[in-house]
C-alpha cells in the first residue's frame, strides 16, 4: 500500500514528473497549491519520515481582476515580437497574446503605448535569502562549509524571506529564482527554486512542481576553503570526491529501489547526503555546477558519464566558449555573465561573447547573475552580451537573447513548459517595461507573478517592502 | 616610445561632436596635432598631409576617466602576487604613493581602454589613510609615460571598514584623524626639534606626518571614503576644521544632506548602480548621483570594480535611468572628474590645448547598442585588441588553432 520512495520524494516538490530528463511537463498545475493529492494518513501511526511529505511548497495563487495590456510591444520568447500587441492574464495565466485579443469582462486595462512586454525574468543562479542583506555573519546563510561534500543541505532551509535584497530584485522584473547555496563545497547542497513574491515563510514562495537542483563546484573554491582543513587540496582530490560520494549514492539508491519494489523487512535507513545524490541518480535533481574552465567542465562531463547521470547547466562557465561544441553536442545549457572575469584565475579568460558564441554552436546560454546588483538588471546584463556577439558578427537575435534571461534559464531549472514566454496557457509571470528593455534606460515598470501585480513602479501600493526595511531603509522618494 | 617620435596630425570629421565644455556640434571635426586637441568646431581647415577620420554619422566625446578602482594595480584579483594597492602595517599610509606599483602591462589596460575609459584614478585600498593616489591614462610603456597627475589626492577611509584600524568605533576614526592632522601640523612647526627628539611621540610616522602637509595646506585633495549620513557629516567637519580640500568618494547616503554637501563646495564621485542596504549605509540608493547633482553638488560617477571599469558607461547611462540629465552624466565622466582631480587644464573636454583623448563612438556611448570605433589616448590611436580580442579570435572557430 505504501507509495514508493521516489513518488514520496516527488511529493517533496523535487519532481512531479519522475521521467529521466524531462522538463516539468507533468508538473502539478502551477495554479493550484502542491496540498497533497495523496498525503499519507496521519492516522498511520507506524509510519515513518520517508512516507511524510517533505518540506512541501504551500504557494498559493494570489487572487487577481483579469489584466489586459494593449498597444505594447510583445516580446514572446518564441521568436515572435509583435508590434502595438496585447496580451491577457486571467487566473493566473495567460489567455491571449497577439495584434487582436477578446478582453474578458472586469479586466484592468493597461495602456501599453510606447512600452514592451516581456515574459518574467528568471535567474537561475541567486544568492537571495542565502546570503540576504545587510550582510553581516549573522545573515551568511550560503555555505554549509564543515564538508566538502554536503548534498543533506537545503538552501531553502537557509533562506530569509524578509531580505531586503528581494524587493530590489522584483522592481527588475525578477519572478523566479534558483537560490543555491555558495560553492565552497564540492556539492554544497540542494537549490531552492522559488517565486519571486512577498511572503512570510519560503514554503510559500517555493515553485510548485521544479526540480530540486543539486549545488556542486569545480576548481579553486572547494580547494581554497578544504586545503589545509583536509583536503581536498587539488583539482584531482577534487573529482576523487564527488566520485566517492557518488559511488555511495549508487548504492544507496540500489538498496533503496529494491525495498521500494516489495517494502519486505525494514526500509534501509536513510541518509540525506546520499538521498540528494540518489535523486540525481534517478534523474529528478538537476545538476547545478559552477565550473569556470573549459577542461574542468569535460572532466564534469566524464564523471556525469560515469555515474549516468546530466548536468543541467555549467554556471560561470567563463570559459564554455572554448568547448562551445562539446557543451551543445551534450544538451548541457551555459548559465554565464555578460562581462565577468579576472577576479580569480579560472576566470581569467572570461570574454564578452561568452554567451552569443555557445548561441552559434547550437548550445542553450542563460545569462545568469550570481549577484545581488546583476539580478536587478539581468536585460541590461542580456543586452550587453547580445550587442557583443553582434558587433564580432554574431547574429544574435533579441529574441534569443530574450530566451537567455527567460525560457533558458527556465529550462535549467526544469520549468520551460510553465514560464519563460509568453504562449497561452503559461504562467501569467510578465514584465511591463517602459522602453526597449535591451536599452540601458528601460526599466520595469510593472510585474505579474502569477497574474499578481507584485510591482508597479507608479504606485507605492504595489512596492513591497521588508520587514527589515521598515524604520531602517528610507522608503523609495521619501526622507528619513 | 612611437607615440613620442610620431608628429601627427590627425582631422576626425563629420561626426556629432560633445565637447562637454560646451554645446553639441553637428557634422563637426576635431583636429588633433602632436597629442593635443588644436581645433574643434564646425568650420576647421584641415591641413593637407592630415590623416583623416570619417566619423559620419558617429558621436565623438572626450575619453571617458574613471574615478576609482586600480587599474594597473591589479592583475587577478585573487592572486596578492598580482596586488600592489595596499601596504599592511601602517594605518596612517600617507607616504604611500600607488605609482611605482602600477604595471603598465596590464592585460586591464587595453581591455579597458578599448571601450572608451582612457583615464582612470589608481587607488590605494585599507588602512585609515590608504595613501596617494595617481590618476594615470591608459596607454603608455612606462609608468612616467602613464602618469598624469600624482598624487591626485590622499584617500582616508572613513566607513565602517575603517574602524577596525582605530580601536573599534567611528568616534575614534575621526579623533585618530584629527590626532594625526594636528600631529602633522605641529611636526612641520617643530622639524628641528623632532630630528633632535625632543619632542613627545607623533601619532605616525615623519614619512606619513610629511606626506600630509599638502592636504593640511589644501594643495592635495583628501578623498574621503564615508557612506552613512552621520560619516559623511564627520568628514564634512573634520575638512571644515582643518581647510581641507575635501572630495567625497561613496556618499550613498549623501542624498540625505545634499544641499549640505553642496554648501560645502564639496565634489561627490558616486557609484550609480549601487542600492544593497547594509549597516554601513541602510539609505543606499540609485538616485543618489541625481539628487546630488540637482542640489548642485559636482558629481563624477564611479565603476569601482576594477576588471569592469569598461562599465562606467552602464553605469552612467543608470545614472540617467535615475534621474541625471544626459548631460550631466556625460559631464560627469569626463570635465568632472577632470575638475574635482585638478586637470581640467589638460582633461575633461575636447578643447584646443586639451590633451587628445578622443573616443569615436558609433552612438551614444551609454547604450549597449554602442560600440567603440576609435580611441585616441594623447593624440595617438590605440588598436582595438586586447588579450580578450585574441582570445575571442582563437576560438570563434572550434576548434580552435594554438
Amino acid at each position: 500500500m505504501r507509495p514508493p520512495l521516489s513518488l514520496l520524494l516527488a511529493l517533496t516538490g523535487a519532481c512531479a514528473s519522475a521521467g529521466k530528463g524531462t522538463s516539468a511537463a507533468q508538473a502539478p498545475a502551477p495554479a493550484a497549491p502542491t496540498a497533497p493529492a495523496t498525503a499519507p494518513s496521519a492516522a498511520k501511526s507506524e509510519s515513518t519520515s520517508v512516507e511524510r511529505l517533505q518540506y512541501p511548497s504551500t504557494y498559493a495563487r494570489h487572487p487577481n481582476p483579469p489584466v489586459l495590456i494593449r498597444n505594447a510591444t510583445i516580446m514572446t520568447a518564441t521568436g515572435q515580437e509583435i508590434p502595438n500587441g496585447s496580451i491577457v492574464l486571467k487566473d493566473g495565466r495567460i489567455v491571449a497574446v497577439g495584434a487582436k485579443v477578446d478582453a474578458p469582462a472586469g479586466a484592468v486595462v493597461v495602456d501599453g503605448t510606447g512600452k514592451y512586454v516581456t515574459p518574467g525574468l528568471i535567474d537561475d543562479h541567486s544568492h537571495l535569502g542565502v546570503y540576504a542583506a545587510p550582510g553581516t555573519d549573522a545573515e551568511s546563510d550560503g555555505n554549509e562549509a564543515t564538508n566538502p561534500v554536503t548534498a543533506e543541505v537545503w538552501a531553502e532551509h537557509s533562506f530569509w524571506p524578509q531580505d531586503p535584497q528581494i524587493p530590489l530584485a522584483m522592481a527588475g522584473g525578477i519572478t523566479t529564482i534558483q537560490a543555491l547555496p555558495g560553492s565552497a563545497n564540492l556539492i554544497g547542497g540542494r537549490s531552492a527554486i522559488l517565486k519571486l513574491i512577498p511572503a512570510r515563510t519560503v514554503q510559500e514562495m517555493k515553485f510548485p512542481g521544479a526540480h530540486y537542483g543539486l549545488k556542486m563546484a569545480c576548481g579553486e573554491n572547494p580547494k581554497r576553503v578544504y586545503g589545509r582543513k583536509g583536503g581536498p587540496s587539488t583539482r584531482m582530490g577534487n573529482m576523487a570526491g564527488y566520485r566517492a560520494a557518488f559511488v555511495q549514492a549508487e548504492s544507496y539508491r540500489r538498496r533503496w529501489d529494491a525495498w521500494n519494489k516489495d517494502h519486505k523487512g525494514d526500509p534501509p535507513e536513510r541518509n540525506l547526503r546520499s538521498e540528494s545524490l540518489a535523486e540525481v541518480l534517478r534523474g529528478n535533481m538537476y545538476v547545478q555546477n559552477h565550473c569556470y574552465r573549459a577542461d574542468e567542465m569535460a572532466q564534469m562531463i566524464d564523471l556525469a558519464h560515469e555515474f549516468g547521470f546530466k548536468i543541467r547547466s555549467f554556471h560561470h562557465a567563463v570559459e564554455s566558449y572554448k568547448i562551445a561544441d562539446l557543451l551543445a553536442k551534450e544538451e548541457t545549457s551555459v548559465s554565464v555573465w555578460a562581462d565577468w572575469w579576472g577576479f580569480k584565475e579560472e576566470a581569467m579568460d572570461g570574454i564578452q561573447q561568452n554567451a552569443a558564441l555557445n548561441q552559434q554552436a547550437g548550445g542553450r546560454p542563460i545569462i545568469h547573475s550570481d549577484d545581488p546588483g546583476g539580478i536587478q538588471r539581468l536585460n541590461q546584463e542580456a543586452a550587453k552580451a547580445m550587442y557583443a556577439g553582434q558587433r564580432s558578427g554574431i547574429p544574435i537575435t533579441r529574441d534569443q537573447a530574450l530566451r537567455w534571461i527567460t525560457v533558458n534559464p527556465a529550462w535549467a531549472i526544469g520549468l520551460d513548459s510553465i514560464v519563460g514566454t509568453l504562449e497561452p496557457g503559461k504562467m501569467a509571470d510578465v514584465v511591463v517595461w517602459s522602453g526597449d528593455p535591451f536599452s540601458v534606460y528601460s526599466k520595469a515598470v510593472q510585474v505579474y507573478n502569477d497574474g499578481w501585480l507584485v510591482y508597479d513602479r507608479a504606485d507605492p501600493a504595489h512596492q513591497p517592502r521588508t520587514d527589515f526595511e521598515l524604520g531602517e531603509v528610507p522608503a523609495p522618494g521619501s526622507d528619513r | 616610445m612611437i607615440a613620442l617620435l610620431l608628429a601627427q596630425t590627425i582631422a576626425i570629421t563629420g561626426g556629432t561632436v560633445h565637447p562637454v565644455s560646451g554645446p553639441r556640434l553637428a557634422n563637426a571635426t576635431v583636429l588633433i596635432r602632436d597629442g593635443r586637441i588644436v581645433a574643434v568646431g564646425t568650420n576647421v581647415s584641415i591641413p593637407s598631409g592630415a590623416t583623416r577620420i570619417d566619423a559620419a554619422g558617429k558621436w565623438i566625446t572626450p575619453g571617458l576617466i574613471d574615478g576609482t578602482g586600480q587599474l594597473g594595480l591589479v592583475e587577478i584579483s585573487a592572486v596578492p602576487g598580482t596586488r600592489e594597492a595596499s601596504v599592511q602595517g601602517d594605518t596612517i599610509a600617507a607616504a604611500f604613493n600607488v605609482a611605482e606599483g602600477i604595471n603598465p602591462a596590464s592585460t586591464l589596460i587595453p581591455v579597458t581602454r578599448i571601450e572608451g575609459i582612457t583615464t582612470a584614478l589608481a587607488v590605494p585600498t585599507g588602512n585609515l589613510v590608504s595613501g596617494q593616489a595617481a590618476l594615470i591614462d591608459l596607454d603608455g610603456a612606462t609608468i612616467e609615460q602613464m602618469l598624469v597627475k600624482s598624487p591626485a589626492g590622499i584617500v582616508a577611509d572613513l566607513s565602517e571598514r575603517a574602524k577596525d584600524n582605530a580601536g573599534g568605533s567611528r568616534a575614534a576614526v575621526a579623533d585618530r584623524l584629527r590626532g594625526v592632522f594636528r600631529d602633522a601640523l605641529e611636526y612641520e612647526r617643530r622639524k628641528v626639534d623632532f630630528g633632535r627628539a625632543q619632542m613627545r611621540p607623533l601619532s605616525a610616522s615623519a614619512a606619513d606626518l610629511e606626506a600630509l602637509l599638502p592636504v593640511l595646506h589644501a594643495r592635495v585633495s583628501l578623498i574621503a571614503y564615508a557612506n552613512r549620513r552621520s560619516d559623511i557629516e564627520t568628514a564634512l567637519r573634520l575638512a571644515k576644521e582643518f581647510k581641507l580640500k575635501l572630495i567625497l568618494t561613496g556618499a550613498a547616503e549623501g542624498w540625505e544632506i545634499a544641499p549640505a554637501i553642496a554648501a560645502a563646495g564639496v565634489p561627490v564621485l558616486v557609484e550609480p548602480l549601487s542600492n544593497i542596504p547594509s549597516y554601513d549605509a541602510l539609505g543606499i540608493r540609485y538616485d543618489n548621483a541625481a539628487v546630488l547633482a540637482k542640489a548642485g553638488v559636482k558629481v563624477a560617477l564611479l565603476e569601482p570594480d576594477t576588471h569592469k571599469s569598461r562599465n562606467l558607461r552602464q553605469q552612467a547611462g543608470n545614472a540617467v535611468s535615475y534621474g541625471m540629465t544626459w548631460d550631466q552624466a556625460l559631464r560627469a565622466v569626463t570635465l568632472a572628474p577632470a575638475e574635482i582631480f585638478g586637470v581640467a587644464d589638460r582633461y575633461g573636454s575636447l578643447e584646443p590645448g586639451k590633451v587628445a583623448n578622443v573616443v569615436v563612438w558609433s552612438g551614444d556611448p551609454f547604450e549597449f547598442t554602442t560600440g567603440v570605433e576609435h580611441v585616441f589616448i594623447r593624440g595617438k590611436e590605440v588598436p582595438l585588441t586586447s588579450r580578450q580580442t585574441e582570445l575571442f579570435e582563437r576560438y570563434k572557430k572550434l576548434p580552435p588553432t594554438y
